[in-house]
């Protein structure tokens, strides 16, 4: 843990209630990492137009879902029988705020799947518009950042992590002029851009989701609800808590 | 320091070091009660340090901490029930609206009329329900005749939740009761006064929880007119029913705030470890 004020979740009388937040903390992990995976594929399948690539990410959104529920389910059971509080309680809630964002990730990385798939099969891709890289590696490193924050309980890298979505708003704005150019200059191209444009704005949404993470991460170590707030005023409130 | 704190273990020892004045609001405008620099000692053993604290009107204060932490004894100096034990001294600034509660021109009797108190081991009289409830006004004369002492006995029992379970046997021996509803009957015992306080050690402890529910929702309904400091090892308890907590930890007063605050995230690394119910 780098930061001297993240909370342990180890040290409770209940030796079971550990293990038992240990187990959820762990599965969190293990849901972020195939989420990863997932939007990792989804961006492949952009780049290479594999249609295997981007039908298996589509079959496989499954797995997510059903780990939220899971996470979902422990997460009430230890509310119902431990009525944690203080940081225990903001671990929850950070969870269960985590895996619903997680959830909704995989849902964007299975939309980049289904997308180029129907380009695929329209005889087109991606690639042929616009260069979705860029905006693919930003918010794939932001998500990767995030899981890192969430799992070290890291506000210095949850922080860095949401100053990144400026740049992710710039790409994408450039993009979605970029797309609508094209557009203009040739008609029968609209049904086609339209669908990368949806694959960009996954992405978009992708890195929106992995800013909500940090925040969440800011929550749980430091007690503070810092969504909508401009990034300099949160900066200056964790300044005061610090 | 005193020679036992010396002698604690290392571990408590360090506790004790951490602990350097109180965070949080502890002092409030215009409070009710009013304590400052309270330091209370057992002959030469001191049980209090240094403790400063508001409590507000119609407010509901729940003091916590693991046993021994000096809470009861704290919540004690608040109507000199210490007083009743000798070896025991008060130092420090005691005031309710204001006025010297240890000064000696208060009357303890009259000062527990207006802080009345409730304890962990319910302690009926060995009288009939009627009676345990009818004894204060009596004592202290509220009651113009029969008419009125029969309103005041029945309303009490009715807020403390137990008039239906007794109404049809008010004149058997309030000592017969189950002890939860010994608990209520030493409630409305209290509350038959019209106290402007009501300090509560454990009051709920040995309450079934529909029993306990009840005296919540009563402490809930009395801090309308009166104000209320609790003690109570139940973290849910203090968290359902109070407005501020305080903590206390190895006889100091550590944290005070918002009881809201004190749950979802406290400022000492004691409070959070007692919270959470982990080894210091």
């Amino acid at each position: 843990m780098n930061d001297d004020h993240a909370p342990h979740i180890s040290g409770h009388i209940s030796k079971r209630f550990d293990s038992e937040l240990e187990d959820i903390r762990n599965k969190v992990l293990s849901m972020g990492g195939l989420v990863e995976t997932q939007v990792k594929d989804g961006i492949r399948a952009l780049m290479t137009s594999d249609s295997a690539v981007a039908e298996r990410v589509g079959n496989d959104d499954y797995k997510i879902n059903a780990m939220e529920v899971e996470i979902d389910e422990e997460c009430v059971q230890i509310l119902a029988r431990r009525q944690p509080a203080a940081s225990d309680l903001r671990l929850l809630v950070a969870i269960l705020k985590t895996i619903t964002d997680l959830e909704r990730i995989g849902d964007q990385a299975e939309k980049l799947g289904r997308f180029e798939l129907e380009l695929i099969d329209e005889g087109s891709s991606s690639k042929e518009f616009v260069k979705l890289e860029h905006l693919g590696e930003l918010v794939s490193r932001m998500l990767n950042r995030a899981l890192d924050a969430f799992a070290r309980m890291d506000v210095d890298v949850a922080l860095k992590t949401i100053k990144k979505d400026e740049k992710v708003d710039k790409e994408f704005e450039s993009l979605m002029r970029q797309l609508i150019t094209i557009m203009m200059e040739d008609p029968r191209t609209i049904k086609q851009a339209l669908r990368v444009s949806w694959c960009a704005r996954a992405l978009e949404r992708i890195g929106d989701h992995s800013i909500n993470i940090c925040e969440y991460v800011v929550y749980l170590v430091h007690g503070k609800d810092v969504r909508h707030i401009a990034y300099d005023d949160l900066k200056d409130q964790i300044r005061d808590i610090v | 320091m005193p020679e036992d704190a010396v002698n604690k273990t290392p571990d408590a020892m360090t506790d004790f070091e951490k602990i350097e004045g109180t965070i949080g609001e502890n002092l409030i405008h215009n409070p009710k009660f009013s304590t400052r620099n309270v330091d209370v000692f057992y002959d030469e053993k001191q049980a209090i340090f240094n403790a400063s604290l508001d409590i507000g009107h119609n407010e509901v204060i729940a003091l916590i901490g693991p046993s021994g932490c000096g809470k009861s004894t704290y919540l004690r100096s608040l109507n000199r029930m210490n007083d009743t034990i000798p070896s025991c001294r008060v130092t420090g600034d005691l005031t309710l609206d204001g006025e010297n509660i240890y000064s000696k021109k208060m009357d303890p009797v009259l000062l527990r009329a207006r802080v009345g108190m409730v304890f962990q081991k319910p302690n009926p009289f060995p009288k009939s329900i009627y009676d345990n409830v009818a004894y204060g006004p009596r004592l202290h004369g509220l009651a113009r005749n029969n008419a009125e002492m029969d309103e005041i006995v029945i309303t009490s029992l009715q807020r403390a939740g137990l008039y239906e379970e007794v109404k049809d046997r008010l004149n058997e021996p309030g000592t017969g009761l189950s002890g939860g509803q010994q608990q209520r009957l030493c409630i409305a015992r209290t509350i038959a006064v019209s106290p402007e306080v009501i300090l509560m050690d454990e009051p709920a402890s040995a309450l079934d929880p529909i029993a306990t529910a009840i005296i919540e929702e009563l402490i809930d309904e009395l801090r309308e007119n009166y104000t209320i400091a609790i003690v109570t090892h139940s973290m849910q308890q203090a968290a359902r029913v109070s407005q501020r907590t305080a903590y206390f930890h190895l006889g100091k007063l550590v944290e005070v705030g918002e009881t809201n605050q004190i749950f979802t995230n406290p400022r000492h690394e004691l409070t959070e470890n007692y919270i959470t119910g982990k080894f210091g």
